[in-house]
C-alpha cells in the first residue's frame, strides 16, 4: 500500500486554480521529489497533505488515514519543516527542541531524551546551549529540520529544505535525509535544485501551473525525454546553422538567452566541430551528460525545438 | 464557517497547554524586557498621581485618594498584561515568525492555538495584577481580609482585554495600526474608567449611562467593590458584561483564527 495517495486533487483559491487535478502515489521508504517553478502549487500541495489547506476536490489518504477525517492523527506520525524556519531565537536549540516536543505531547524524560538525540544527529552539539538567535543560516536550517523529528515520523515533508544554504550545508543535510531514508522513514521534498532531486530522489514529480506533467524516477525521465549527452555553448540563433551542419542538424535542442544545448547520443563530433571553430574558447563550451535539469527546462521553460 | 474543520478540529486542553507552555519558556528568558514598561506604569501613576495629586485632595468617595485610586491600577495593570501580549507579541508571532504555522504542521489545531493563547495572556495578566497587589499591599493600600476578594478581578479582566486585543490583532494588516488601539481606545479608557475620579460625580443622565459601554469601568466597580467589602446588584451587571463580551469576542477571533491560518 503507498504511504501517500493523492487522489485527482484540485485546489481553488477564488477564481485562481492553484492546484489542478493532481494524483501522485508515494511508496513507503522512498524519497520522492516534487519540483517546479515557483508557483507551481508545490507548496499547496504540501499544505493540503498535511490538512491546513483543505482540497476544492479530491481525496488524500496518508498512511491509509483519510486526511480530512483524523487529521490530528495523521500529524502526529509526520514531520514538516516549512521553507521558513520557525525558531523561538532568544532560546536554545535544546529549548526550542523541548517546546517543539510538547506539541506532540511528549513529556520527560523522553522530552529531553529526544531532543538530545536530534542534536547528536543533525551536529547541533557546539551550540546546543547558545541562544538560536546567534546561530548561522546553516545551525538554524538543521535546528529547524529537527524540529520536525521530535516526534519520530514516519514521512518526512521538507520545502525547499536547502535553499539559501551554501553547498557544504546542503551536502551534509543530506547526508542526514539519506540517513533517515535508511532508516525507513519516508520523505517528500519540494527543491529548486536539480541536481539534487537527480541525486538524492528515487522518484520526481514535476510540476508546473498546478500540474503534474511528468512523474518517474530522474534516469527514465531523463531517457524518455532527451538523449544522454549534452553540448552546451553560447551562439546566438542566427549562428546555430554554422555550428550544428552536420553532426547536430536534426537534434533536439533547448536555447535559454544566448546558451544553447544540443542533446545527441554522442557528443564527440559536434564538441570536436565547435572547438574548432572557436579555438579560443569564447563561447565556453561544456560536454556533459544530460541531466533533470534539461528535462525541467524541455518542460517548462524554453521549448524544445526539434527539426525532425 | 469552515465545516470541515469545524467537524475534525477537537479542541483539547492538552495541546492548548502545550501552546501556553511555549510562551511560558519565552517568557522566563525575557521576562524583565516585558514587565518593567507594563508593570511600572501603574505604580508610577500610584505614585505621582496618588501621593503628588493625591496631597491636594482630602477624601474622595470616602477614602483617602491614594486608596481610591489603587483598585482601578491594578485593573489597568491586569489590562495592560493582556493587551500587550495579545496585540504585538500575537500579531508578530502570526505575521513574521510564523509560528502557528509550525505548530499546525503537529498535532495542534487552530482552536487549541486560540485556548492557548488566550490562557497565557491571561497569565501575564496575573503576573502583572499579582505584582501591582504586592505593592499596593506594601503601602498599606489593600484592606484585610475584603481586599482578596479583588483577586479573581485580575484574570477576568485580563479574559476580557485579551478577547478585544485578539480581535483587533486578527483583522488588522499593518503593525502601525496599534497606535490605534492604544491611543485613541486604552489610553481614553484609562483616563475615563472610574479611576482618577467618580464618573457619577462628574457625569448625568444619559451621560452616565453611555458610559456602562467601557469596558473598563467593570472591573474597576468590582474591584473597588471588593477593597471596600460592599455588595451591590450592579456588580452582577459588571460581570454578565464582562463575561459576554469575552465570549463574543472570543467566538468571533476563533472565526478569524481560522481563517488566517487554514484556507
Amino acid at each position: 500500500m503507498a504511504l501517500i495517495e493523492i487522489d485527482s486533487v484540485s485546489k481553488r483559491f477564488g477564481r485562481r486554480l492553484a492546484v489542478d487535478n493532481v494524483s501522485f502515489q508515494v511508496e513507503p521508504g522512498i524519497c520522492f521529489g516534487l519540483l517546479g517553478p515557483n508557483g507551481a502549487g508545490k507548496t499547496t500541495t504540501l499544505r493540503m497533505l498535511y490538512g491546513v489547506t483543505r482540497p476544492s476536490s479530491g481525496s488524500i489518504r496518508i498512511f491509509g488515514i483519510d486526511v480530512g477525517r483524523n487529521l490530528r492523527r495523521v500529524r502526529a506520525r509526520l514531520g514538516v519543516t516549512l521553507q521558513q524556519n520557525v525558531l523561538i531565537e532568544a532560546l536554545s536549540p535544546e529549548e526550542n527542541l523541548r517546546v517543539f516536543g510538547r506539541y506532540h505531547l511528549l513529556r520527560e524524560p523522553e522530552l529531553s531524551r529526544r531532543a538530545n538525540e536530534l542534536i547528536d544527529f543533525l551536529e547541533l552539539r557546539s551550540h546546543a546551549e547558545v541562544p538560536v538567535r546567534l546561530l548561522s543560516g546553516g545551525f538554524q536550517r538543521r535546528l529547524a529540520i529537527a524540529l520536525s523529528l521530535m516526534n519520530r515520523p514516519e514521512l518526512l515533508i521538507l520545502d525547499e529544505p536547502t535553499t539559501g544554504l551554501d553547498p557544504a550545508v546542503r551536502v551534509t543535510l543530506w547526508s542526514r535525509v539519506r540517513e533517515l531514508q535508511a532508516q525507513g522513514t519516508t520523505i517528500l521534498v519540494t527543491t529548486h535544485y536539480m541536481d539534487e532531486a537527480q541525486r538524492l530522489c528515487d522518484r520526481v514529480a514535476i510540476m508546473a501551473s498546478g500540474r503534474i506533467i511528468d512523474e518517474g524516477a530522474p534516469a527514465a525521465l531523463i531517457a524518455a525525454r532527451l538523449a544522454r549527452e549534452t553540448v552546451e555553448f553560447d551562439c546566438t540563433a542566427a549562428e546555430e546553422p554554422l555550428f550544428l551542419d552536420g553532426d547536430g542538424a536534426g537534434a533536439p535542442r533547448l536555447r535559454v538567452g544566448r546558451r544553447l544545448m544540443v542533446y545527441l547520443r554522442d557528443a564527440t563530433a559536434l564538441a570536436a566541430n565547435v572547438r574548432h571553430r572557436d579555438p579560443q574558447d569564447a563561447r565556453s563550451l561544456v560536454v556533459r551528460p544530460t541531466n533533470l535539469e534539461d528535462v525541467f527546462l524541455s518542460l517548462t521553460g524554453t521549448k524544445l525545438e526539434a527539426t525532425e | 464557517m469552515n465545516k470541515w474543520f469545524r467537524r475534525y478540529a477537537i479542541y483539547d486542553m492538552r495541546y492548548a497547554i502545550s501552546v501556553w507552555q511555549r510562551n511560558a519558556a519565552m517568557y522566563r528568558r525575557t521576562w524583565w524586557l516585558n514587565i518593567l514598561p507594563s508593570f511600572f506604569e501603574p505604580v508610577l501613576y500610584l505614585a505621582s498621581i496618588g501621593i503628588g495629586v493625591g496631597g491636594y485632595i482630602s477624601e474622595i468617595g470616602g477614602t483617602s485618594y491614594l486608596h481610591f485610586l489603587a483598585p482601578g491600577l491594578l485593573c489597568v495593570a491586569a489590562m495592560n498584561g493582556a493587551s500587550f501580549e495579545t496585540t504585538y507579541n500575537i500579531f508578530v508571532r502570526l505575521n513574521f515568525e510564523k509560528t502557528y504555522d509550525a505548530m499546525l504542521t503537529t498535532p495542534v489545531e487552530p482552536d487549541d492555538v486560540l485556548v492557548g493563547e488566550v490562557l497565557w495572556a491571561i497569565t501575564r495578566s496575573c503576573i502583572y495584577g499579582g505584582c501591582f497587589f504586592v505593592v499596593i499591599a506594601l503601602f498599606g493600600l489593600v484592606p484585610s481580609p475584603a481586599g482578596l476578594l479583588v483577586l479573581p478581578i485580575v484574570p477576568l479582566t485580563g479574559l476580557l482585554f485579551a478577547a478585544m486585543g485578539l480581535a483587533f490583532t486578527l483583522r488588522i494588516p499593518n503593525i502601525d495600526l496599534f497606535s490605534f488601539y492604544f491611543t485613541l481606545f486604552l489610553t481614553p479608557l484609562f483616563l475615563f474608567s472610574d479611576i482618577f475620579f467618580p464618573l457619577e460625580d462628574r457625569l448625568s443622565g444619559a451621560w452616565l449611562w453611555g458610559a456602562e459601554v467601557l469596558p473598563l469601568l467593570h472591573p474597576v466597580r468590582m474591584a473597588r467593590a471588593a477593597f471596600r467589602g460592599q455588595a451591590a446588584a450592579v456588580l452582577l451587571w459588571d460581570l454578565g458584561y464582562m463575561l459576554v463580551i469575552s465570549a463574543l469576542l472570543l467566538a468571533w477571533a476563533r472565526r478569524g483564527v481560522r481563517q488566517r491560518l487554514t484556507s
